[in-house]
């Protein structure tokens, strides 16, 4: 039911202090793993060897001359998730008749949805930024799909994808048909726009501001893209993951412990 | 004294600080100024079961212009401590602070970028009341702590006096974490 | 507007274009002819039309909520409402803590219904680490008495300060008596009154302890008769029907346009329950029904808060007939048993308080030296959650509350994203207050019942 392409999972990931995650669907470089023979054995140990690295070492501290723990391990990056049809459960209907829709309005499924994946029982379309709306608008629109309620944006921050940092992340749900869908929309740090779908969901007004103002994802086309969680006058976007979570040294009687994202640990 | 067994029944004495401080403690007008959780208890201690309205809270003053008591419950923001100041600016004197909860006296679970850490670092506290959320009776308790503390307020030149000794005395206060070990003796 | 053509002007009414303007005479009887013509007459300049303030210290924005509201007279001419006071960072914070420990800073978004967050986040993790299915049943029988229970806590936690605002204090405390009770049966299973921390990934941290399922009983008897007080108390009073019904409309069309869902959604006709719709944690296999009603208005809202208390106390009968019927713990775990990822210890009160009991402790550090590295392991970091994200969305008091859970692989959320109802539902204040009176502000944003600490997380 979920798609044959699962992640491979190096098990025992202990790595030391910094955090260095491996997002979910990270970009292969160039061209995504070949339609035909994309999920043999051979092949996938070639990418994963291929693929960068981004962990080193099982535990222990790092940045002292504290020299326990394991140095040898290295774990790559994996693969992009990428599920093949036919994707199981109500999947492939929700992806057809958004093709057919696409196709009515003249544009082609693979311009718009890069890829899909169905993980853990559920789809996400990763939408191209420019055909957004379009995709959002035959959601609701097409009697097949209409996805009414959309749930709201919330953005992710990867700052090891390169060129794809910025993940903005829409769910959806149809109560005609009960079902859901995410949309998953990936822009670069160096140019954050994303159209704003508020003229086909009002309700996701609010939800696009807070994802500004918490990860600098500008919505084109919002009516008002202001801070609102933040005050006003607020630097810098906080749920970005280069901005630190900001707390003060706790004291105790005889010891200073630091804030909890410069603590060091072990896992 | 003595000179009390010699007065007519009926009659009492007692000194004018003492008679200002039992007016003041009998009838502190709390202003609301609940913000997340612990408002939620804040709201059932005036609820029948834990019952302010025995000590005379439970007018709370929605107007800080008449309020007394300013209890800060829950987390403080940083976007919210700009009004918090301005509603601790627009009470009138005699005006005190009760920070409740941990949140609010110490920033709490949240010691990161939004959440001032300790309400007291913008407006002078009074009782300072751990829990998350703390149970009703717990705030209870620290309310007739403040009232004993307000009931043994000094007035005037001596109220003037206690102000200056406290403060010298806590001028002197070292960060715990440099305490030597030899003065540590609270 | 001459005298004359005022139908009920007395003998001596008359008008004059006085120097500063024009001047009605009222003689009776004519309010609407005077509105009308002042509207007519566009007399609203600048200092007519005032820019208010309301909160975020107020009494009756349920929170730090503030409306910068444009009157117009008692006219709300524009209402927006703006948030953030009370953020506090709970999902970046989330990042720094594992798996286990999430819960205790999810639980204190919405602080009206902690069991809501606490839930939608593991079932979020769980559906992650693959395990929904293996969750022990006693444990999601368990999970959804309590979150029933909160369902009740919570929906009195909304209808009090509803009444308390509209200046009807005594529903206030009755509704806070009612609300005492079902927190005293929380904090006798939980420990807690509020912001429990009990569900955890993978089950429930502690079973329910002896004398709960006597005290639920006793609870399950006293309630209806005290709601009958409430039902009383409130739903036939005049002032109380004046001042909500017929206000706060938002219909179908716009609850779709604007994301509400809840009883804002149910109050459409639209009978829309993810618990019926999407069941999670058995609930398809338990008997209620989901109460509607198509006014539209918080009146109709106020009434499916109340019926969703009675459908509440059902299913909590049911839970407490299933909990009754089971055996004890040993055989029937409230933790998932899976070594890797189940909170390791039984814990039971010792001498010095509660701990990981004897038996357990004699088990790791007698028999089981894996037993020991789980404990270990477990404590100090946590689980590991395999990477992906998920979606678990919920019938919380509110509406859809879901988490966005996503993981890289390690012990510690890569990004959790609570979707809240109430931040969702705030932004339908201005359809449904613009145009009608300031007074209609209070009921309306009651009937939406915002918790701010799930609008700011």
């Amino acid at each position: 039911m979920s798609g044959p392409d699962q992640p491979p999972k190096a098990s025992p990931e202990e790595t030391q202090g910094s955090e260095a995650p491996q997002g979910p669907e990270p970009p292969a470089g160039g061209a995504s793993p070949a339609e035909t023979d994309g999920n043999l054995p051979a092949r996938l140990g070639e990418e994963r060897l291929n693929a960068p690295v981004i962990r080193q070492g099982m535990f222990g501290v790092q940045g002292t001359p504290d020299t326990s723990g394991y140095g040898l391990l290295r774990v790559h990056k994996a693969p992009p998730l990428h599920s093949e049809r036919p994707y199981g459960s109500y999947f492939d209907e929700i992806a057809d008749a958004l093709g057919g829709a696409l196709e009515a309005a003249g544009l082609g499924f693979s311009d718009a949805i890069e890829r899909v994946v169905v993980d853990r029982g559920e789809i996400t379309f990763h939408v191209r930024r420019e055909r957004l709306t379009e995709v959002a608008t035959k959601l609701r629109d097409d009697p097949a799909l209409r996805f009414e309620l959309c749930s709201g944006v919330s953005g992710v921050h990867y700052p090891d994808e390169g060129g794809r940092e910025l993940h903005a992340v829409y769910h959806m749900l149809s109560i005609t048909h009960n079902r859901r869908v995410r949309l998953e929309v990936s822009v670069p740090d160096a140019d954050p726009h994303v159209p704003s779908l508020v003229a086909v969901y009002p309700t996701c007004d609010w939800h696009e501001r807070e994802t500004w103002d918490f990860f600098g994802i500008i919505f084109d086309g919002h009516p008002a893209l202001t801070r609102i969680e933040m005050p006003d006058d607020w630097k810098g976007h906080p749920q970005r993951k280069d901005y630190p979570l900001g707390g003060i040294p706790v004291e105790y009687r005889g010891a200073k412990i630091p804030a909890p994202d410069e603590r060091r640990h072990y896992s | 004294m003595g000179i009390e067994e010699k007065l007519p029944s009926g009659v009492l004495l007692t000194s004018v600080e003492k008679a200002a401080g039992w007016a003041r403690a009998r009838s502190v007008w709390p202003a609301t100024f609940g913000l997340a959780c612990c408002a939620i208890e804040l709201f059932q201690t005036g609820g029948p079961k834990h019952d302010l309205a025995r000590f005379g809270m439970e007018r709370a003053s929605n107007t800080p212009r008449q309020a007394d008591l300013m209890i800060v419950a829950g987390r403080l923001s940083q976007k919210m401590a700009p009004v918090t100041r301005q509603i601790y600016d627009q009470m009138a004197d005699p005006k005190w602070v009760i920070s409740m909860g941990v949140c609010a006296s110490s920033g709490g679970m949240f010691n990161n970028y939004a959440i001032v850490q300790g309400v007291d670092h913008i407006i002078p506290v009074d009782i300072y009341l751990p829990g998350c959320p703390p149970r009703p009776e717990m705030l209870l308790d620290a309310i007739l702590k403040l009232h004993d503390k307000i009931m043994n307020m000094k007035l005037g030149k001596n109220r003037d006096r206690e102000i200056t000794e406290l403060e010298n005395a806590r001028l002197g206060l070292r960060p715990l974490h440099l305490a030597e070990p030899a003065e540590a003796d609270l | 507007m001459t005298a004359g053509q005022m139908p009920h002007a007395a003998a001596g009414a008359s008008d004059a274009e006085a120097a500063e303007g024009r001047v009605y005479t009222v003689s009776g009887e004519d309010w609407d002819e005077i509105v009308a013509a002042a509207n007519e007459a566009r007399d609203f300049e600048s200092g007519e039309r005032i820019v208010i303030n309301m909160g975020p210290q107020h009494p009756s924005t349920h929170g730090v909520l503030r409306l910068v509201l444009t009157l117009e007279g008692e006219t709300v001419a524009e209402v927006r409402p703006a948030v953030g006071y009370l953020h506090t960072g709970i999902e970046k914070n989330m990042e720094y803590r594992t798996w286990t420990q999430g819960v205790t800073f999810c639980t204190r978004a919405d602080y009206l219904m902690p069991i809501f967050n606490e839930t939608a986040y593991c079932l979020a993790v769980e559906r992650l680490l693959g395990i929904e299915d293996r969750i022990p049943e006693r444990a999601q029988i368990i999970r959804v008495l309590m979150m029933e229970l909160n369902r009740i806590s919570s929906h009195l936690g909304g209808i009090a300060p509803m009444g308390l605002e509209l200046g009807a204090t005594t529903i206030y405390t009755q509704g806070a008596r009612l609300r005492e009770r079902a927190l005293d049966l929380l904090e006798l299973i939980t420990g807690l009154r509020m912001n429990h921390a009990f569900i955890r990934p993978g089950g429930v941290a502690q079973d329910l302890p002896p004398g709960a399922l006597e005290a639920i009983r006793v609870f399950l008897d006293e309630t209806p008769e005290l709601m009958h007080q409430l039902h009383t108390l409130i739903d036939a009073n005049p002032i109380f029907i004046g001042r909500n019904k017929n206000i706060a409309y938002l219909d179908l069309e716009g609850c779709m346009a604007l994301g509400v869902t809840g009883p804002m959604l149910r109050a459409t006709g639209l009978p829309w329950d993810l618990r019926k719709s999407q069941p999670y944690c058995g609930y398809e296999s338990y008997d209620f029904d989901v109460p509607i009603r198509d006014t539209c208005d918080a009146y109709g809202r106020y009434l499916i808060r109340m019926d969703e208390i009675d459908e509440s106390l059902k299913i909590i009968r049911q839970c407490a007939d299933r909990v009754a019927a089971r055996g004890s713990v040993d055989s029937d775990p409230v933790m998932i048993r899976d070594a890797k990822i189940g909170w390791p210890a039984q814990l039971s009160l010792g001498p010095d308080g509660l701990g990981p009991s004897p038996q357990h402790i004699a088990h790791i550090m007698g028999q089981s030296m894996e037993a020991l590295i789980h404990h270990f392991k477990l404590i100090t970091e946590g689980f590991r959650v395999p990477a992906g994200q998920a979606y678990a969305a919920i019938e919380s008091p509110r509406g859809e509350l879901a988490a966005h859970v996503v993981s890289d692989g390690g012990t510690r959320p890569y990004r959790v994203h609570l979707r809240d109802p109430s931040f969702t539902h705030l932004q339908s204040v201005a359809a449904m207050c613009e145009g009608g009176f300031v007074a209609d502000l209070i009921p309306a944003i009651a009937s939406i019942d915002p918790v701010m600490g799930g609008v700011d997380r």
